[in-house]
């Protein structure tokens, strides 16, 4: 046998090791797979906690209700523009509709905290105290059904998102010094589609969505070397009827260490 | 020998192909925040500025940008968020094994190019010089690439309102989900900021990417009077910016807001105004801004 024929018979050997040793690790030494574990066990990234808005951008539309015809970095259809121009605050007040600028689209936009935690093994419950809403974030292939009552938070289906195990070639780094750190297998991100909403505004001055907008969020974590969290919830709001083009927006949160500043305000449509 | 080294190459995309994606293309920004646009010269809202940052930013006349030698100086690489053009990201590969040797985001007119070394290269000594784009390392967590830049030079944190020093840092993740692009920054410099300023940007993959600027900078004779008078350093003194109220006027945000600063940046600052504020008339018509 040639020195090349029995290179690639270790290579072939090595890999058929390789595929063996993975197949040995499962239960029962090749029986069916053990079923994948709940999306609570599965969680690539820790989101449990009390969350802080960090308020560094857009400062004029959302730590104050803007002046009425404000609808600047929206793109709005003229449809959706008419709507903008006939917000009556007073009127939403009087009809029971305050929480119109709380809804799933806009309410990590209000500046306040958020308090996550799973419900259950399937849900993870996201509450905002201004406004006191509580969004339900179920994993699965969950679908409202066809009577189910559209609300200000709509259905949301969750799923996470984890890095690929393999990427091609030309994206691998070069090898790199000792003394660098290396490729982080870790993280991942939350991806959450919400629909069955309740119409309503993404700017606190009537700027509209209507009940057919589709909110697609992607929750990502940064652990900064210092050991703040942030979580960046980059928003696509989607709605052929009042939006030319989808609602591209990516708030920011900051963690904090307990609910020391937790407090809950109703929904106001004037403040 | 040729054994090992087999084994190392077939065990090797195991241990480091873990993540990583192609954020190759040209992205398009929203352009649906604030990061770009702001009509008031004195709009410092949610910037972390400290005491000489915002005394900085006050003594500042965009007139300074008509003398000839700064016609050409470029914003630093924060300016990729605040900037109002799009992302050109391109790879540059090893010559030899093809594999990535940085990423690439191609300069605009009035901002360098940021090249993102990949390959572990140390960042240069605090005593080297600075560039307008800085020197940047990245490395991979999960799908999200992390960059570090560091030795850029002085320049405008938004355009025209405020300044990040040359000790400044930023750090920024890229988050590309399907064709949406998420890019966080994350600004330090402790002689300017109070604590970091954090932002966010969108951006979309496009395959029309209209008015991406190429050219280069020529400086021409823009202002007479700077030219009649070359002593002449546009400027504001302390208390003199003529268009220091002009946000308290237009939309009713106190001016202690309007100046920023750290406090400004949280929910219990809204509570603070609540009884104060009064909401403006409505606006007139017509209407414009980015995304209408």
């Amino acid at each position: 046998m040639s020195r090349a024929r029995v290179t690639v018979a270790a290579a072939g050997l090595l890999a058929l090791c390789l595929c063996a040793g993975v197949d040995a690790q499962r239960p029962g030494g090749g029986g069916p797979p053990p079923p994948p574990p709940v999306p609570r066990a599965a969680a690539p990234i820790d989101l449990t906690g009390y969350w802080v808005s960090v308020v560094t951008q857009d400062w004029r539309w959302r730590m104050v209700t803007p002046r009425k015809g404000d609808y600047e970095g929206i793109p709005l259809t003229p449809e959706g523009r008419t709507m903008a121009d006939t917000w009556d605050p007073a009127k939403d007040e009087a009809a029971g509709e305050q929480c119109r600028s709380y809804g799933a689209p806009s309410s990590l936009y209000v500046p306040g905290r958020l308090h996550i935690t799973w419900a259950d093994d399937h849900t993870l419950k996201v509450e905002t105290d201004a406004g006191t809403q509580t969004r339900l974030l179920r994993f699965g292939d969950e679908k409202a059904p066809a009577e189910t009552p559209r609300t200000w938070q709509g259905v949301s289906v969750a799923q996470w998102q984890t890095p690929r195990p393999n990427v091609p070639l030309v994206l691998r780094p070069t090898e790199r010094t000792a003394d660098a750190p290396g490729v982080v297998p870790t993280g991942g991100s939350l991806r959450v589609v919400t629909t069955n909403l309740r119409a309503g505004y993404l700017r606190k001055n009537g700027v509209p969505y209507s009940e057919n907008a589709v909110l697609t969020e992607y929750f990502d974590l940064y652990k900064r070397p210092n050991g703040e969290e942030l979580l960046t919830v980059t928003t696509v709001v989607e709605d052929p009827q009042y939006l030319r083009t989808p609602r591209l927006v990516a708030p920011v949160f900051k963690k904090e260490p307990n609910g020391a500043k937790w407090d809950p305000t109703p929904c106001s449509s004037q403040w | 020998m040729r054994i090992a080294a087999l084994m190392a190459f077939v065990a090797l995309p195991a241990a480091s192909a873990l993540g990583q994606v192609d954020l190759t293309g040209t992205w398009a920004r929203s352009g649906q925040s604030d990061n770009v646009y702001a009509v008031e010269p004195v709009d410092l809202m949610g910037m972390p500025l400290n005491a000489d940052g915002r005394a900085k930013a006050l003594s500042y006349d965009i007139a300074a940008l008509s003398a000839t030698e700064r016609q050409c100086q470029m914003y630093p690489p924060f300016y990729a968020l605040t900037g109002p053009f799009p992302l050109q990201i391109s790879l540059e590969q090893d010559p030899v094994t093809k594999k990535l040797l940085a990423w690439k985001i191609a300069p605009w007119g009035d901002r360098d190019a940021t090249v993102i070394w990949m390959d572990g290269r140390p960042h240069p000594s605090q005593y080297a010089p600075h560039s307008h784009g800085g020197f940047t390392t990245g490395t991979w967590e999960g799908d999200t690439l992390t960059t570090f830049t560091t030795h850029f030079k002085l320049g405008d944190i938004k355009r025209h309102r405020g300044f990040s020093s040359d000790r400044a840092t930023l750090t920024m993740r890229f988050n590309r989900h399907g064709d949406t692009l998420t890019v966080t920054g994350i600004l330090e410099d402790s002689v300017y900021l109070a604590t970091p300023y954090v932002l966010t940007e969108v951006f979309r993959l496009t395959t029309n990417p209209n008015g991406f600027p190429a050219t280069a900078c020529e400086p021409i004779e823009e202002l007479a009077r700077l030219h009649e008078d070359p002593t002449l350093a546009p400027s504001y003194l302390p208390g003199k910016h003529p268009a220091l109220n002009e946000v308290t006027q237009k939309y009713n945000i106190p001016l202690e807001a309007v100046l920023g600063g750290p406090e400004t940046m949280y929910p219990e600052y809204r509570k603070k105004l609540k009884d104060a504020y009064v909401l403006p008339p409505p606006v007139p018509a017509p209407r414009g801004g980015p995304g209408n």
